[in-house]
């Protein structure tokens, strides 16, 4: 191993110490604002000691919103159920038709089959907003504004090529002579795809998955223009706390806390295999 | 059991032409080995055979059915790759059980088979064990067990030896043809380790490039090469290969050697006049006493053991480097000047220009294609 000097060590530990606070230090601030009035959040100077209330959680979560000007629905659990059936069913969508068509691109080079992979991959660079106008008035003659179908339709322009692109890469990692191995073993190519290909790529699939997850979830415009109140996930739905009596920082720093919650409960959970689905392709042996 | 036959098989991979018009036939329960540097197309004539890569033209028949258009899981071969492929994911047991687990074997007879299998290349101890905590060794039996549990009656073995150590692979050497002839399986196996060819092969398939060069059994390959370069391939340490113009006169065909007179047999007569390259055996050359007549002066350059054999590498008058080996242990000249006897019979004459061999007896020899 490296030998280091004491005072290397302190300033690596003092370096680390900047950049963790620089990058963590808006999400330590929302954390302590979602326990704090609006009173105390707008105080100047701010206070660090205060009184914690849980007044923005029971707001959130029972719907009503007390301002000075009165009580105000909210619909923010509706926005997070709403985000999480929004994200997974995009997602599961797009590993269903994604998985499939990488392992394709990845094993039989057909007539187009480049043009065709890019292509998905542009969806990935063309602006949102320029695909959503037009998107949005053939949705309405279509009947599928406003559906959770057409939403999760168009999630897939945010899905699908991030996980075609990054399950192909593992699939051409896995050595064509394993699955030829078991071809010859007497399997059909379904089988070997199933029992050999899919395994094999687990970790990148998941890895893939997390990450177009975590798109989906953060996405807002496509659902900002496609769809309303009652389909709306919580990016969207964090609009609401722009009242007529003012900004309710308290409940959007709570509905923050709330809704990054299940994307860094599966990001922790599913660190392990992330890193290793990540770093899979890079090492090849 | 089954015979193998590959009629006019041609394989291009964009422009490059891999196997041009190759055609073999593999007699039911022999085993052929198919024999070539890298780059010769071995491989991709396994894979054509096995069915996961299709020829660009020509048929594999296998005992009687054309396989043109059959998937690989419909073929009946067993197939050991070179990098070994196996299944990381699963353990030994479930690697080598895989052929059988594709015919749907009820479970007992899965596990009689593997079991048995395992025993034979002496891997049951390790059953259990992923891809990933076998030694290459238990690696490379692990992917023959699979391989050879089906008993499926065409055997492809591609170079299963190259990425084992010495001592292994020269155990297998001497294991696998007892093993492959208990199976009774038409077996192409595939090297670039000349002594495997010899040891495994009833007969052997040079391939050069696109095609097979040469075909014959160990012996025919060793003593009548077809080429200069097959010639080069085949022995250890390798032929010397010599620049000579054999010319006649009233006594007979000979060479020149050191300005001594080597007379070769009349067979030679195709050589006469042209420029030609003999090649002589190391072991086809002795260390004779001074004056003996035809010998040649030589220096002795060096002198090296070689497992079996003593090798000296002896420099000729005219500067030209010859080795000559004989058993170890035999007596022999290690320094100074020392004489060498040359075995007229032994030499092969090879065309300078096409590399082909000049046959005894004949016209310059036909390329021998490979169908026997």
């Amino acid at each position: 191993m490296e030998h280091t000097s004491l005072i290397e060590r302190i300033l690596r530990a003092v370096a680390l110490a900047l950049v963790v606070v620089f990058f963590m230090f808006p999400l330590l601030w929302i954390f302590l604002m979602s326990f704090q009035t609006n009173e105390t959040i707008l105080s100047i100077p701010p206070e660090l000691f205060f009184t914690p209330t849980l007044q923005n959680y029971t707001a959130l979560i029972t719907g009503k919103l007390t301002s000075a000007a009165g009580t105000l629905d909210i619909a923010f659990m509706r926005n997070l159920w709403n985000s999480v059936f929004l994200s997974v069913t995009s997602v599961a969508v797009s590993l269903l038709l994604g998985v499939p068509a990488a392992y394709a691109f990845a094993r039989h080079k057909f007539r187009g089959s480049e043009d065709i992979a890019f292509t998905l991959l542009s969806f990935r660079f063309a602006p949102p907003l320029l695909v959503l106008l037009p998107l949005t008035l053939y949705f309405q003659q279509l009947g599928l504004a406003n559906t959770y179908f057409g939403l999760v339709w168009v999630y897939q322009l945010i899905c699908l090529p991030l996980i075609l692109w990054i399950v192909r890469g593992y699939f051409e990692d896995i050595s064509a002579d394993v699955e030829y191995a078991y071809r010859i073993a007497g399997h059909s190519w379904f089988a070997t795809f199933r029992k050999i290909a899919l395994p094999l790529a687990g970790p990148g699939i998941a890895a893939a998955g997390l990450l177009a997850f975590i798109f989906a979830w953060n996405n807002f415009v496509f659902a900002l223009v496609l769809a309303s109140a009652d389909k709306q996930p919580v990016t969207v739905g964090a609009l609401a706390f722009v009242t007529a009596s003012g900004i309710q920082y308290g409940q959007i720093a709570a509905a923050i806390v709330l809704s990054i919650a299940p994307t860094l409960a599966l990001a922790l959970y599913a660190q392990r295999y992330l890193v290793e689905g990540l770093s899979l392709g890079a090492v090849k042996g | 059991m089954a015979t193998l036959e590959l009629h006019n098989i041609v394989k291009r991979f964009k422009d490059n032409t891999v196997l041009d018009d190759v055609s073999l036939t593999v007699n039911d329960g022999e085993i052929l080995v198919l024999f070539g540097p890298s780059g010769a197309g071995k491989t991709v004539l396994l894979r054509l055979i096995a069915g996961v890569l299709d020829a660009d033209a020509g048929r594999i028949v296998i005992d009687g059915e054309d396989m043109t258009g059959v998937d690989a899981e419909f073929r009946g071969v067993g197939m050991a790759f070179q990098n070994f492929a196996l299944f990381p994911h699963m353990d030994a047991f479930a690697n080598i059980a895989t052929p059988l687990e594709a015919r749907k074997a009820p479970r007992d007879a899965v596990k009689a088979g593997v079991e048995s299998v395992a025993r034979l290349l002496k891997i049951d101890h390790v059953l259990t064990h992923r891809p990933r905590a076998l030694s290459n060794g238990q690696k490379q039996r692990t992917a023959l067990a699979r391989a050879l549990v089906g008993s499926p009656p065409v055997l492809l073995l591609d170079d299963p030896l190259r990425n084992v150590d010495a001592k292994l692979r020269f155990e297998m050497r001497l294991e696998l043809p007892r093993l492959l002839a208990d199976r009774g399986a038409t077996v192409i196996y595939v090297t670039q380790d000349y002594k495997e060819a010899m040891a495994l092969g009833d007969r052997i398939a040079v391939m050069g490039q696109a095609g097979i060069r040469q075909l014959g059994t160990p012996e025919e390959i060793y003593l009548q090469p077809a080429g200069l370069e097959i010639a080069r391939l085949f022995g250890d340490p390798t032929i010397n290969l010599l620049d000579v113009r054999p010319s006649r006169d009233g006594q007979g065909i000979h060479v020149a050697l050191s300005g001594t007179r080597v007379e070769l047999p009349a067979a030679m007569e195709p050589s006469v006049g042209r420029a030609c390259v003999a090649g002589l055996r190391p072991e086809t050359l002795r260390f004779v006493k001074a004056g003996t007549k035809g010998a040649v002066p030589v220096t002795i350059e060096a002198e090296t053991p070689l497992n079996e054999k003593t090798v000296t590498l002896v420099r000729t008058r005219g500067g030209r480097e010859i080795l000559v080996s004989r058993p170890a242990g035999t007596p022999g000249p290690d320094h100074g000047e020392a004489f060498l006897d040359i075995d007229a019979g032994g030499v092969l004459m090879f065309d300078k220009a096409s590399g082909e061999r000049l046959a005894a007896g004949g016209p310059a020899a036909p390329r021998k294609r490979a169908t026997a």
